[in-house]
């Protein structure tokens, strides 16, 4: 059997005193795209970083190609959510892709031309270069995040954890982004994504992980996310429409 | 070198040192650690007095880097604790610092020449009657040259890890992502912020040296979206403020480091009402730009 990507095991984590997240398993292969859904509260956000040790863990293993954190960051790549940074910050947005190089440029060391050009075809990717010098408290909120997925981008990571890149965007920008997902995915790379909205996962994911304070279900997108795992995953908080074959969820997520 | 002379080159050096650390203090949003910070050298001074019965630079230095790690530390502490932030900060220096005014008030701290009067407002006035002889520089006041290290300390700190110091200011979170060692460098920030405060200490006191640190940069972030010019006119702000609070002093024949709190308090309402970025003024004469989709 191939060696799993990403393996979590038995991966505990508390936020002020309340336990979280509990009995975390999972494997996630090469060359996927994972959409990891659950309601509020569920522990999306805090299980990626605990995974990337951002959050302590109480207990369990995480390996990433078949390596401790440690010493296979160069090959992981984060995007946070967009409300986690200040975008009143004095810098623009070339500046704040090549913070995703600053890691390769190492200590004692400026970017050079060279890091700069590949912010800029990060930026080019993800339909941003025309605002490379734009100051960052002028973007939308798309904008932020196709800034934020260029910075991912440049760091050339073999796999990407992503919080939420869809919340609050535009429709062009989440089309971008999806684009831009499909072509990593399609380069054998592999990527999990926090994800809120139950309508668009049967397009977007091929595996879905079912997140609430523990794995509920977790495979292949057509197997996994039906109507009996979600309303496991989502309890009474949600309610169903029958739209000709397949089912529309809505879920009271704020 | 007259007597106003070595005023205004420790005042400006005050203000440059204080200018440049002032701007990641904001951006790392921990203005109010600059007040604990410079309430815990005392602490910091105290004790490497009591443990070499010495009053001079290198101990005061050693003693106030420690105090503010002391400090940083323990509100990181309390913080991994449940306990909320500011609160942790609050607990923290409040602690620290009486414990420096108990030893100051005891038989031991009046020995050192040192009051709370003097930590907390500091005498400017004074620095010129305590010279000491440097190679190749010469004759100079004690507190200036110690002054003069700190900035060359904090300037070269500044530089050297200028990329670092942007990338965990603005998004710690990726910066830990990408192996920085984050809190490493939070504590090295915390010794820098100790040794500004510390040298800043005999000039203008541990009250005033926070207005030395806050009010430039933030009047500087009013001016600029770019880091490297906002370091640049924060510093000029801080010497500015220096130099017109002595003049103000000189006039109205008032306490220095209290005019210079207040200039660069001047500087700052000057800013907010004329910066053309985020100026009151300009808010009134140009209609909010609508942000574009």
């Amino acid at each position: 059997m191939v060696e799993p990507v990403v393996e979590v095991k038995n991966l505990a984590a508390s936020y002020r005193k309340n336990i979280v997240l509990r009995d975390v398993n999972f494997c996630v292969q090469a060359g996927t795209l994972t959409g990891i859904i659950g309601p509020n509260g569920a522990g999306k956000s805090t299980l990626l970083k605990t995974m990337l040790t951002l959050h302590p863990a109480l207990q369990g293993s995480v390996k990433f190609f078949g390596l401790p954190f440690k010493k296979a960051q160069k090959r992981i790549g984060y995007v946070p959510q967009r409300g986690s940074v200040d975008w009143d910050f004095p810098t623009d947005v070339l500046d704040v892709v090549t913070m995703g190089l600053y890691g390769q440029i190492g200590w004692l060391r400026r970017p050079k031309r060279l890091h700069r050009e590949k912010a800029y075809s990060a930026l080019t990717q993800t339909g941003m270069a025309e605002y490379a010098e734009r100051q960052i408290n002028q973007l939308s909120g798309g904008q932020q995040q196709r800034v934020f997925l260029a910075r991912a981008l440049v760091q050339d990571a073999d796999l990407y954890f992503m919080d939420e890149p869809l919340a609050g965007v535009d429709a062009a920008t989440e089309r971008a982004i999806m684009n831009i997902l499909q072509q990593l995915k399609a380069s054998g790379k592999t990527v999990m994504v926090v994800h809120h909205d139950l309508q668009t996962v049967k397009d977007y994911f091929d595996h879905v992980l079912l997140l609430n304070r523990t794995v509920i279900r977790h495979g292949q997108t057509d197997q996994v996310f039906t109507k009996e795992h979600l309303a496991q995953t989502y309890g009474g908080t949600m309610r169903w429409m029958r739209e000709g074959e397949s089912h529309v969820v809505f879920a009271h997520d704020e | 070198m007259t007597y106003a002379g070595w005023i205004m080159i420790t005042a400006s050096l005050v203000g440059l040192s204080c200018g440049l650390i002032g701007v990641f203090l904001i951006l790392r949003k921990m203005a109010m650690m600059a007040d604990a910070i410079s309430h815990t050298v005392l602490l910091g001074i105290v004790s490497a007095y009591l443990v070499t019965q010495e009053l001079s630079g290198p101990h005061m230095l050693l003693g106030a880097i420690l105090a503010g790690l002391l400090t940083a530390f323990l509100v990181q502490w309390l913080q991994s604790l449940q306990i909320e932030h500011h609160a942790a900060m609050g607990i923290v220096f409040t602690t620290l610092f009486a414990i420096g005014v108990i030893l100051i008030s005891t038989a031991v701290g009046k020995n050192a020449h040192l009051d709370v009067q003097h930590a907390l407002m500091g005498e400017i006035t004074f620095i010129p009657f305590k010279m000491i002889s440097l190679p190749l520089i010469g004759d100079i006041p004690e507190a200036t040259a110690m002054l003069a290290f700190a900035c060359l300390i904090v300037l070269f700190a500044v530089i050297i890890f200028y990329k670092e110091w942007k990338i965990t200011s603005f998004d710690p979170g990726l910066a830990a992502s990408l192996g920085l060692p984050v809190l490493l460098l939070h504590y090295v920030f915390m010794s820098l912020v100790s040794v500004t405060t510390v040298a800043s200490f005999d000039a203008v006191g541990a009250i005033m040296v926070v207005a030395m640190l806050i009010t430039p940069a933030a009047s500087a972030y009013l001016w600029t979206d770019r880091l490297l010019v906002m370091l640049i006119l924060s510093s000029s702000f801080g010497v500015i403020s220096a130099i017109v609070g002595y003049v103000i002093a000189a006039w109205i024949d008032t306490s220095i480091s209290g005019s210079m709190a207040f200039a660069t308090g001047l500087v700052f309402l000057i800013s907010f009402l004329l910066s053309p970025k985020h100026g009151l003024i300009a808010g009134y004469v140009r209609p909010a730009k609508p942000i574009e989709q």
